[in-house]
This record gives structure tokens, sequence and C-alpha cells, in this order.
């Protein structure tokens, strides 16, 4: 079985990258990390840089994983098509706290993947 | 000096304080962004004139001229994308400053530099223009034919890589300058009656600019974030002043004369500047890895520049540079002509204008240095945000100029040529600059050929005219000469090219 992380270079992906990969190494199973972007900005805070992947491929690498790092259309998206794909059994976001009118304006990524994921979400927050 | 001293009244005033604070964080926030620029801002915001007084509206495009030259040095440094094709040399030393973990240094020599370099700049301005438009005002038509003529060939020729490109968009702009009734004629009106009265200038600056902008963004919509570099306060320390004020002042001197020429432009004294503080710096060995010298004397050359375009657009009414185009397009939308009468009919618009480029000036330094953290963030505004805005504002701007939904129609197609145009690498200066100049181009012609009745000798009747032409010449050997020699021309970009961000290694991040 395969767990899908949604990874963000900040606190709350690492934090959600941190327990999908105590669950992953648990039950010794394939862990697959998205990190993507939409490209519409000049810079995305939440795209990871190449150096900062590279950390995650080292940490991971005696573990069955995968690595998605794209741009995409749409970021929810793109995690929920890596979940479907993967036939995932769980998908592991990191969730934020957003004042009403920030929710208005920005959406939430792991809204949608709450939301829409066919299997269990873990919904992480950062300690 | 009184009068320079009534003009800082005027620029003073609380009204036109606010229009130069605006305009400045208007300019910098432009010169920011990658690809919109001063230019488009200004001509976008061509429909404010209509509502306020001539100087609020001419303090605050100067203000968001100024601010557009210095904030392209921030994306430069911070991004390794000039968002101004002045502020390309800033990033190559800027940039590799950055990755050395001095980025707070190499913006603040750039702050200050552009400060030191735009204050000695206009003071310069100040001397010259009366100087200046007191000999351009004894010339006559066949003169002043004779210098719009150079001006549109240098600003083809000598900028830009591609003379054939150059001369295609220059060409273009002069047949949108055709269209009209104005002589008497039906030129290229195609029987259209909303054409008689020609294309208004303002509609093709807008779609140019603004709308080409906006669907060449849409259609490179979606591309790999670029990594932007962390920046704290901007400060130096006693050795980076020492390193600095040297090339700031060898940069005034390259920026002002290049600007003031009629073929302006910053692209010409920023490389100078860059090369001379290469060879001239105690610490070669730095340049191509961070060196202060290259941020130093190229951001210095370029707000000087700006500051030198602004003595032929005031002096004799010839734009050098798009943004210096399309306040020559606000002016004549109040019914201001510049040119040599300028200083004499609106003695007190130009002084305020002068006095307010030293607030502008001031205002950035003042302003840009604690707020260089917050301008970085405006990198990370989705685009399809800013872009809907852009359209939504030209389409505004287009239509208020003359309520015809026509404009709309107009709009539509030369964005569509702004376009093509960004597609195919030609540049757009020349013909927003023909667009402007042909009309008065033919003016001059026909003014000198009805005083010499249809004499056409007496274009080349006036010394100074025939000083121009021999320097047309020159300037057209020498382009011949260099093409024979060289059978290739290599496009002379700076080595290192600014043009391939992705080819960033080392990048310090969440610091």
């Amino acid at each position: 079985m395969t767990i899908v992380v949604g990874y963000t270079p900040d606190t709350y992906g690492r934090a959600a990258l941190q327990h999908a990969e105590a669950e992953a190494r648990e039950r010794g199973e394939r862990l697959v990390v998205v990190n993507a972007t939409s490209g519409q900005s000049l810079v995305d805070k939440r795209f990871a840089p190449e150096s900062d992947m590279a950390e995650v491929e080292a940490r991971l690498a005696d573990l069955d994983h995968a690595v998605r790092h794209e741009v995409v259309p749409d970021v929810a998206d793109a995690v929920l098509k890596v979940a479907a794909e993967e036939q995932a059994r769980l998908v592991v976001v990191g969730v934020r706290r957003r004042t009403p009118v920030g929710k208005l304006l920005l959406g939430s990524v792991a809204q949608r993947v709450i939301l829409e994921a066919a299997c269990p979400v873990l919904a992480v927050k950062p300690d | 000096m009184d009068l320079l001293l009534e003009g800082f009244q005027t620029a003073l005033t609380p009204q036109n304080l606010l229009f130069a604070v605006l305009g400045v964080l208007l300019g910098t926030a432009v010169g920011v962004l990658p690809g919109i620029g001063p230019a488009m801002t200004v001509a976008l915001l061509l429909p404010v004139t209509y509502s306020v007084g001539p100087d609020s509206a001419i303090i605050m495009f100067a203000g968001i001229y100024y601010g557009g030259m210095y904030g392209g040095s921030t994306t430069s440094i911070l991004l390794n994308t000039p968002g101004e094709s002045s502020s390309v040399i800033t990033a190559i030393e800027g940039n590799k400053m950055a990755k050395k973990g001095r980025a707070a240094q190499a913006l603040a020599t750039a702050a200050i530099g552009s400060f030191v370099a735009g204050t000695i700049g206009t003071v310069l301005l100040v001397l010259l223009t009366p100087t200046v438009a007191d000999v351009v005002v004894k010339l006559g038509a066949p003169s002043y034919f004779a210098i719009m003529l150079l001006a549109l060939f240098a600003v083809t020729a000598v900028l830009g890589s591609s003379k054939l490109r150059g001369f295609v968009a220059l060409f273009l702009g002069l047949a949108v300058g055709l269209v009209g009734t104005t002589t008497g004629q039906a030129r290229l009106t195609f029987d259209q009656p909303l054409l008689a009265d020609g294309i208004d200038i303002v509609v093709v600056a807008v779609a140019i600019f603004a709308i080409g902008e906006a669907l060449w963004v849409a259609a490179h919509l979606r591309r790999k974030p670029l990594e932007v570099i962390p920046v704290g306060q901007p400060w130096m320390s006693k050795a980076d002043w020492g390193r600095s004020w040297k090339p700031w002042l060898r940069g005034t001197a390259f920026g002002f004369p290049f600007g003031a020429l009629p073929a302006g432009g910053a692209e010409v004294p920023t490389f100078l500047s860059y090369v001379t503080e290469r060879k001239l710096s105690k610490h070669p060995e730095e340049f191509g890895k961070g060196a202060i010298e290259g941020v130093a004397g190229p951001e210095a050359a370029n707000n000087a520049s700006a500051a030198g375009t602004l003595v032929p657009l005031l002096a004799i009414g010839l734009p050098t540079t798009a943004t210096a185009a399309v306040i020559l397009l606000a002016m004549q939308s109040y019914g201001i002509q510049p040119g040599p009468q300028l200083l004499d009919n609106e003695p007190g618009l130009v002084w305020a204008l002068l006095a307010s480029l030293f607030v502008a000036n001031t205002l950035l330094l003042v302003l840009n240095l604690p707020l260089a953290p917050l301008w970085a963030k405006l990198l990370r505004i989705p685009r399809p945000y800013l872009y809907a805005g852009i359209l939504f504002f030209a389409s505004l701007g287009a239509y208020s100029v003359n309520f015809q939904a026509f404009d709309l129609g107009l709009l539509l197609a030369f964005g569509l040529l702004g376009l093509a145009m960004r597609r195919f690498g030609v540049p757009v200066l020349p013909l927003i600059i023909g667009v402007i100049l042909g009309p008065r181009l033919e003016e001059q012609l026909t003014t000198a050929l009805a005083l010499s009745q249809g004499d056409v000798s007496t274009l080349w009747g006036e010394p100074v005219a025939i000083a121009v032409y021999v320097v047309m010449a020159l300037l057209l050997g020498g382009m011949v000469l260099r093409g024979l020699r060289k059978p290739e021309p290599v496009a002379e970009a700076p080595q290192g090219g600014p043009e391939s961000p992705e080819s960033t290694e080392t990048v310090e991040v969440g610091r």
C-alpha cells in the first residue's frame, strides 16, 4: 500500500512529511511525496527548491519512495491525482489556520484534498 | 533659482506630495514586477490625467519613471530577472552578491547610488534644459525635421540588437501615425469614418504595452517559479561605501550624457559603466562573483540616464525612451506641447516637474531602503489576478479616450500586434516613437516646404540640419563598416547571461 504526502518547504509541510514518514516506516509502506505549484506567480514559496527536495530524498533514501516535483494546473488536483494513481491507502496534508477572509481569498489545497480524496486523509498541524 | 523654489512650492503642496508618493510607490512596484514597466503604468494611468490637474499628473508620472528605474534593480538582484531592460547589467553582479548573502548591501548600493545619480542628474537637467531650449528655439523647421529624423534613426538603429527588426517596428509606427485625414487626404482610413481623426496614440500605447504584455504572459503562464533570495534591511559597511562612491559618480557621468542624447536609453551607459568598473576596480577578481562596484556603477548610470532623457523631452519635445514617450502623450492630452517654447509658455509646470524630481528621488531613498523586503513579496502575487487587473484598466483607459466602442476593437488589434512583436523579437520602442513623432515629422516637413515654396533644398539649408545629417551619415557608415568587418554579427549579450534564471545553483531559502 502507499501513502501520499502533500509537501511544502515550511513548518506545515515538514510536519506532514514527518508524520507520513513515521507512518510509512512503521508499516513498511511506499511513500510518495508531492510538491507542486501552479506556476502562476513568479515566486512561489510553497514550491520547494531543488536543494530542499534533495534533502527530502536523502532522508527517505532507505524507504520505498517516489518524489513528484512539478508544475501543474492545480495543486489540489495534482495531489488527488497522484493519490488515485497510486491507489493510496492514506493521504497526509499539513493544515494551517486561516482567517475567514483568508479562506475566501486564497482557498485551501488541504481543504480540497480532505473533502475530495477517495481514501482517508490525515490532517497534521505543526507542534 | 527663484523659479526652482517656486517649483518646490508647487511640488510640496500636500496634494502634489501625495501624488509624488503615489507615483514613487507605484513606479517601484511596477519596476519590481518583470514585464510591467513604468511605460505601461503611465499608459494605463493616462485616463487619470483627464480628472486631475496637469501638474499633479506629471508629478506622479515623474515619480513612476524614477521609481521604475529603482524597482528594476530589486528584481535583478534578488531574482536574477531584470524587471527593466536597463537593469540587465545590474543582475550580473547584483545577483551574485545576493547569492553570497550580500543582498542587503547590493540593494543598499543600488538605492543610494540611484539617489546620488538621480540627484546629480536632476541638477544637470535643471541647468541644461533652459540653455538647450534657448538654442533650440532659434532653429527652423528644417533643423527640427533633421533632429527628429536623427532621433528616429538613432532609437531604431543604435538600440536593440537587430537593426532590421528595429526598422520593421519603426515603419509600422510611422504607418499607424499616417492614418487619418489631417492633410485633407484620407490616408489608410479604409473609408471608415471612425478612422478619419486618426488612431489615438493613447490606444496604441496602452494596447502595445499592456494588452501585448498580458497576452504574452498568458501564453507563457505556467513557468517553474523562480527562487527568490530572502533579504533583510538593506545596509552597507564602511568598506562598501568606500568601494561604491566612485562607481556612483562615474556611472552618473556615463548615464546622463547618453540619456540626454537623442539616442537615449539606459542600456548603453549601464554596459559601459560595468565595463569601466571592471577595468578600474581594485578587486577585479571579484567581478563575476559579486563585486559591489558592478552594482553601484550601472545602477547610477541607469538613474542618471533617466534624468538625462528628460532634457530632449522638455527642451525639444523629443522622447527617447518608452516612458518619456508616454509622458509626452500625457502632456499633449493637456494641450501642452513640449518643445523649446514649453519653458516660456508653462514655466510653472516645468519647474514643478523639476522640483518634483528631487522630491521623488528623496522619497525613493526614504521609502525603499526600509521597504525592500516588502517589494520582494510583490512577486508572489498570482499573475492571473495581476493581469486581469491590467486588462481591465487597459480597456477602461482605451474606452475613456473617445467613449467609442470602436477603440476597444483597435485596442485588441494592436494588442495582438504587440503580442506578435514580442513573439518575433521586434522592439516596441521604435513603433511608439514612430507613432508619436511621425505626424510631427510630417508637420515640420510641410512647414519647411511651405516656407521655401516647395524648394526641397531648404531641408539642408540650415547649418544645424547639415550637422545632424552628417552625424546620421557617420552612424550609418559606422554600421555598414561594422557589418562588413563582422559578417556574422554576434549579439553582444553580457556573458553569464541574466537571461538564464534557471541556472540558479546555490540558493539560500528559509533563513
